[in-house]
């Protein structure tokens, strides 16, 4: 469903990962690993469209993806239920009813997002995957933040509901999500970063 | 594209959001230059047009950094650029939530500050349809300049100097259709203007916010 050839992707002008292959089907998943500063995000945000690849080509199926980056994108502003409202409206779906369960945020449902604490809008910002209604989800440390109960809760969600449903995702994260998938090291596609090339790139 | 605007309309309405700030800005300015000026009702209707003219401008670009900056901290424009709403539509729907939080309210209440200024009673007309037809460009373009802007730390100054300069072309005509109906004069001509100014801003700009804000989020 997803599959990556070749791509050499890059962080200001600067390559930092090359010659990545690899290929995820429907109901699996893929975990990223590498220490900080290897290329998880600039990957990600490859994969999401957000940036382009320096070489490679990456196929998934169109308006399929979604991404979930560090940030949240929450308005501290608006409410628990205005934030996914605004999310389910953007993507044009209905907001699911079992998602308020899922994440955990029955009781929030009505909270101003800005007096939630940092776990409680991590699940919110985890919650507006579920509510996009997207096959091919590209995460970035989706569990920064969560205690233990809600890692679970999440790695529930992505097996049962996403992955379940014929969903795919590729998910950067440090910890073990307790989901069964294949990891992927990112250290041996490193670029050295005085290699031929680069600098004339960051000039540009 | 809708939810967006709603959604930019609720957070401007909520605390912290700045509803009112451009407008109560202008208020004092208007305010001001008569207390400036001195009792010279002669020189004030003179001056009025351009005073109501700038302090518009000014007004629009008080809020302007906010358009997409907030979105960029919280990391919502990255989600936004993914999403299934074009990039452009969603610069669209900013400057219209912009421009209803604070181009409308000084439209709708410049007319009542005429007297302030002593306003030649034939101009009122005018400035509220000047206003009408232009301050929707200067939204626009305040949009495209924020845009250009949004990656940068305290890049509020640097948006002014960019886009003050481009605002020229609707200060100009929108004080000369007021100057025009003061003075009895046909102001059809530099309505027209106005409104092919914000028309043609509307048809391009967009396109080139977009452009940009790919760009910068990279």
């Amino acid at each position: 469903m997803l599959t990556v050839q070749d791509v050499t992707c890059a962080r200001g002008g600067i390559p930092v990962l090359s010659g990545i292959n690899f290929e995820v089907a429907a109901v699996q998943a893929l975990i990223l690993r590498g220490p900080n500063g290897i290329g998880k995000t600039t990957l990600l945000r490859t994969l999401a469209g957000l940036q382009p690849a320096l070489a490679g080509k990456i196929t998934h199926p169109e308006d399929e993806a979604a991404y979930a980056s560090h940030a949240d994108g929450i308005k501290t502003a608006l409410t628990v239920e205005e934030n996914l409202k605004f999310w389910a409206e953007v993507y044009g779906n209905p907001i699911p009813e079992s998602i308020w369960q899922a994440f955990d945020l029955a009781d929030l449902q009505h909270r101003i997002a800005g007096t939630l604490s940092a776990g409680q809008k991590r699940r919110l910002g985890l919650a507006r995957l579920g509510v996009v209604g997207r096959k091919v989800l590209f995460l970035d440390e989706p569990t920064v933040s969560l205690d233990g109960f809600s890692v679970r809760l999440f790695a529930d969600w992505l097996q049962n509901t996403h992955l379940a449903a014929g969903g795919v995702a590729v998910i950067a994260t440090h910890i073990d999500l307790g989901i069964d998938a294949p990891e992927l090291e990112l250290t041996p596609f490193r670029v050295a970063s005085d290699k031929d090339g680069a600098a004339d790139e960051a000039f540009l | 594209m809708i939810a967006l605007l709603w959604r930019d309309l609720r957070l401007a309405m909520r605390a912290g959001g700045g509803f009112g700030l451009g407008l109560a800005f202008f208020l004092i300015v208007v305010v001001l230059v008569p207390l400036g000026v001195g009792p010279q009702t002669e020189l004030l209707s003179r001056i009025a047009p351009g005073i109501f003219w700038i302090a518009s401008l000014l007004a629009a670009l008080l809020s302007l950094d906010r358009i997409f900056a907030l979105d960029f901290d919280d990391g919502s424009l990255a989600l936004l650029a993914t999403s299934p709403l074009p990039l452009e539509g969603a610069a669209l729907a900013k400057a219209i939530a912009h421009w209803i939080t604070t181009g409308l309210p000084l439209t709708i209440v410049a007319p009542a500050l005429g007297f302030l200024l002593a306003l030649a009673p034939e101009a009122y007309k005018y400035l509220l349809m000047s206003l009408l037809l232009g301050t929707p460009a200067l939204s626009m373009i305040g949009t495209f300049g924020a845009a250009l802007t949004v990656g940068l730390r305290r890049g509020g100054l640097l948006l002014s100097l960019l886009v003050l300069p481009l605002y020229v072309p609707t200060l100009i005509y929108g004080a000369e259709a007021v100057r025009r109906g003061a003075q009895g004069l046909d102001a059809s001509g530099a309505l027209i203007l106005l409104g092919v100014i914000t028309a043609g801003c509307f048809a391009v700009l967009p396109f080139a916010t977009a452009a940009t804000l790919r760009i910068n989020l990279r």
